[in-house]
């Protein structure tokens, strides 16, 4: 067995000094010979009909090759299958409206595309695109969940029947009837989850290629997902996979924003066909505020009861999603919160429902957590209002209702098999590294000056590496979310290694070169790890996602890797003239067993590999590894967080906090520290700042950086980390996710610790975002 | 204008960005586009040694000034910068699209301040936005280049 030397390690990134130095290749940064620009006309109202298009005078503008809509794409690009809708958890959609990536007769949300631009340069195409006459017909926008799902409501689509997507009743309310009956205490809550906007820092972009003498199409994008993308754009364009490449090399962040197919992505290529042309285009800010697809936005009606001595009992959950103008190819996965609102707790029974309703609105979809970070906040600040009304220490019913180490693997009441937990062991710790009883003496002391300071707990769980076939299979509509591997070993020994995940920003060309090392036993700098072009290794690769790209993809190198090391020894028993059961790997030497000096080196096997075999042994050392996990993994932590609230201006400011997380074994914790760095900034961004704002005619308010809020350096405050370490029995590396944790982990610890500070005035609940002026008001309404 | 300590012509299109110009004429994508508006600082560059912001600028302003990118700081084969070098060392960076400013910011700071405080680190660094390291490791890579730099 090789001794592990790598996994574990700190390692610093192989990707940085591209990166830091300016040498990376984003999207825009490439260029092609006869390059043209791609320009969007947007439609600027919610809802309208189109009564004309005038494209005569941008067409005579300077430098504009032509001015496409639907009409022109009618025959290039193949009708609604270019925005496919995975059943995801809600499979039996009742209003799900055909989208095309250019309006036809009805624009339904600002910034629906209804015309493109193509022009020589890019500010010759935005100038023209002015010049494009759209006349429309203003049709009433409907904008707010409830209001659309009431009957008589204003359509989103004229032509459907109503604005209700799905409505999917998971567990019914009559089996949470006993658990609300039999209980001392009954606590209920509406719980919002205002939509956000991703933004990357990289907006999207696409360069496509079209070769009309080969009939082959290249597209460069900036993607989560390049296979995807190339399954959805061969399909719709009327091509094979086979003749369609998408590259994507850095990726400036994704965030869930980059893995469904939007417009653009068959737009360009279309057009480069039509021209015959590369074509480029590149999103604005405001566009992507705008039309990036969106997350969260969902309204929480919830119940939960337990008895006097702080047993759980049962929970209710409604969830009324705002699926936007269209269903999100995977927009339907946010109703996993349906099945997760029970958090890290044993209950009795939950019930819960969720209904998708249309909006004037773009499109959600996954955004980082999707669904796990609304079922956190559901179940943290259900434990949390629970504990009021029991008069009992947030800590103390947490623990009364973990289930215990012993008990994993644990099933949960929707059936779901958390693989490993010690949910008091990272909550202990977290106590510890945070001073509880400390904080808390204080806390009573500063409330005696009349101080607004609380503290927050979150004891979150996760479920993630999407995922089994048994649920992804159905879910996606078909395609298992396994994940593949190639490894090529080269004559002289170097090692290629393509994987179907892709890296924007996770560190995986480093994370990953760590476990082949290891499990090859050569040094790190003979391994090279490539992603993101469909050119390159298997068929498939299923993306970056769901933080499945270690315990699912770093599954598939070792596998690929240990298939490598069983070829290996077929050559090295030719070589050492032994019995191949008798060979012995170990630390990069193929050795006879008891006769460590009768060895070859791993280059000298890899040589002998291209070289004379004997009859029945192929020449070559690669193998490819599909790796489809047997569950889920189930990373899990805890998060405490004090906040002192300023009652003059509603400022909440955080004054301490503390996060220790548990995903399992590690492979380079700087990577893994980093990860929830950042997922706990873009949590608190939620919780304290960043909200899409509508006016009621649908346009949006908060289009640029400006009033969209994301936290600079200054809003972040000092964040103490920590871990336990419980491996997971899914995968032989031990390993779960970590790339969501942070986000799905915070909010609630934050908004717990506000309601805990503006407790002694009476308020009970705060919703996301807590932002001056809402605590403001809230306090000065507590205080009348 | 000299980028870089090379002398290129004048734009032709007075319009042009400095952003644009440096990007996409003189082929130098190293610094960044994130907003457009001014917010992000993605497209941060010296100008005659201070820190600005090349999106807000038309390439004609900078006609007759000094303008030095990221791909400035190490040229080909030279070592890395200290304030790249400290990125690298305290993981200052993810997906990477912001860090070219972050850096030229940074080095801005450090040759008005060479030991700052915490506090004016958050200050005089909160103009750039990161939307992956959630910060902290910033924090260091800031301390981290002031000590490589003395």
């Amino acid at each position: 067995m090789a001794v592990s030397q790598l996994v574990g390690a700190k390692i610093h990134r192989r990707e940085d000094p591209r990166l830091i130095t300016g040498h990376g290749r984003y999207t825009d940064d490439l260029t092609r010979t006869g390059l043209v620009h791609l320009a969007v006309v947007r439609s600027p109202h919610a809802h309208a009909r189109i009564k004309s298009i005038g494209v005569e005078a941008a067409k005579k503008s300077p430098g504009v090759l032509g001015v496409f809509t639907a009409q022109d794409f009618k025959d290039i690009i193949a009708g609604p299958a270019t925005h496919p809708v995975a059943p995801v958890f809600a499979p039996d959609k009742k209003v799900n409206p055909p989208r095309y990536p250019i309006a036809r007769e009805e624009v339904c949300y600002q910034g629906e595309p209804v015309a493109v631009v193509v022009a020589e340069q890019r500010y010759q195409a935005a100038d023209a695109a002015q010049l494009v006459d759209v006349e429309y017909d203003p049709l009433p926008a409907v904008m707010e969940i409830e209001e659309a799902m009431k009957p008589g409501s204003p359509k989103a689509h004229t032509d459907q029947p109503d604005n209700i997507a799905w409505d999917a009743t998971y567990v019914p309310w009559e089996a949470t009837e006993e658990a609300f009956k039999t209980a001392d205490v009954v606590v209920k809550q509406r719980i919002l989850q205002r939509r956000l906007s991703p933004n990357a820092i990289e907006s999207r972009v696409v360069m496509a290629e079209y070769d009309p003498f080969d009939k082959r199409l290249t597209m460069w994008m900036s993607t989560q997902n390049p296979h995807w993308i190339r399954l959805f754009v061969s399909g719709a364009l009327g091509m094979g996979e086979h003749s369609v490449r998408v590259v994507s090399h850095d990726v400036g962040g994704g965030f869930g924003s980059k893995i469904s197919p939007y417009p653009e992505d068959y737009l360009v290529p279309a057009v480069s066909k039509l021209v015959e042309r590369p074509v480029k285009w590149t999103e604005t800010r405001t566009e992507a505020v705008q039309n990036a697809y969106a997350g969260r936005g969902q309204i929480y009606d919830v119940e939960a009861s337990a008895k006097k001595d702080g047993t759980l009992l049962g929970m209710r959950v409604t969830q009324l999603l705002d699926c936007g103008a269209y269903i999100g190819t995977f927009g339907a996965f946010q109703t996993c919160a349906c099945l997760l609102a029970g958090g890290a707790y044993k209950w009795k029974a939950i019930s819960s429902r969720s209904i998708g309703v249309l909006t004037n609105k773009i499109t959600t979809d996954p955004y980082r957590g999707a669904g796990r970070p609304e079922a956190t906040h559901v179940a943290e600040r259900m434990i949390d209002l629970l504990a009021v009304e029991l008069k009992m220490d947030p800590v103390e019913l947490r623990r009364k209702n973990f289930p215990a180490k012993e008990e994993f693997p644990f099933t949960q009441n929707f059936g779901l098999v958390m693989d490993s937990g010690d949910y008091n062991a990272s909550l202990d710790k977290a106590l510890k590294l945070f001073g509880y009883d400390q904080m808390r003496r204080e806390q009573a002391e500063a409330r005696k000056q009349g101080k607004l300071v609380g503290i927050g707990l979150s004891t979150w769980i996760e479920i993630c590496g999407l995922g089994p076939g048994a649920v992804t299979g159905p879910a996606t509509g078909g395609v298992v979310l396994s994940e593949s591997a190639q490894v090529k070993v080269h004559p002289a020994g170097g090692v290629s290694i393509y994987v179907g995940t892709h890296n924007h920003g996770q560190g995986n060309d480093t994370t990953h070169a760590q476990i082949a090392a290891d499990a090859l036993g050569v040094p790190i700098e003979q391994i090279d790890i490539r992603h993101g072009d469909t050119n390159e290794g298997p068929g498939f690769g299923y993306g970056t996602y769901g933080s499945r790209t270690l315990a699912v993809g770093g599954v598939a190198i070792n596998r690929a890797c240990a298939k490598v090391v069983e070829k290996g020894k077929k050559v090295a028993a030719h070589i050492l003239e032994a019995a191949e059961e008798d060979i012995v790997f170990d630390q990069g030497k193929f050795h006879v067993k008891g006769a460590p000096d009768k060895s070859k080196a791993f280059g000298e096997v890899a040589f002998a590999a291209y070289g004379q075999l004997p009859a029945g042994l192929e020449q070559g050392l690669e193998a490819v590894a599909y790796f489809e996990p047997p569950n889920f993994v189930w990373p899990f932590g805890a998060h405490i967080c004090a906040v002192e609230v300023d009652a003059e201006t509603g400022n909440a400011q955080i004054t301490k906090y503390v996060a220790v997380d548990d995903c399992g074994n590690i492979i380079n914790p700087m990577i893994v520290d980093g990860q929830l760095h950042g997922g706990i900034a873009q949590s608190i961004g939620q919780a304290l700042y960043e909200e899409m704002v509508y006016d009621q005619d649908g346009q949006l308010r908060s289009a640029t950086f400006l009033d969209y809020t994301i936290p600079s350096m200054n809003e972040i405050p000092n964040i103490q980390l920590d871990r336990t370490i419980t491996p997971s029995p899914t995968n032989e590396l031990g390993v779960k996710g970590i790339g969501e944790a942070g986000t799905i982990a915070a909010t609630a610890a934050i908004i717990n610790a506000i309601c805990d500070a503006v407790s002694p005035l009476g308020i009970k609940h705060v919703d996301m975002p807590a932002t001056p002026d809402r605590l403001w008001n809230q306090i000065k309404e507590a205080r009348k | 204008m000299n980028v870089n300590g090379v002398d290129h012509p004048a734009p032709t299109d007075p319009r042009r960005l400095l952003s644009d110009h440096i990007r996409h004429d003189i082929g130098l994508t190293g610094t960044h586009v994130g907003c457009e508006h001014g917010v992000c600082g993605c497209c941060t560059v010296l100008f005659d040694g201070a820190p600005v912001r090349s999106c807000l600028m038309l390439a004609i302003q900078a006609e007759g000034h000094q303008v030095t990118t990221i791909e400035g700081l190490a040229p080909d084969g030279a070592p890395l910068h200290p304030v790249q070098q400290a990125f690298h060392e305290t993981h200052g960076l993810q997906c990477g699209f912001c860090t070219p400013g972050f850096v030229m910011s940074v080095v801005g700071l450090l040759k008005q301040n060479p030991d700052p405080t915490p506090e004016e680190i958050d200050e005089g660094i909160s103009g750039n936005l990161c939307r992956c390291t959630g910060y902290a490791s910033i924090r260091r890579a800031v301390l981290r280049a002031a000590e490589l730099s003395r």
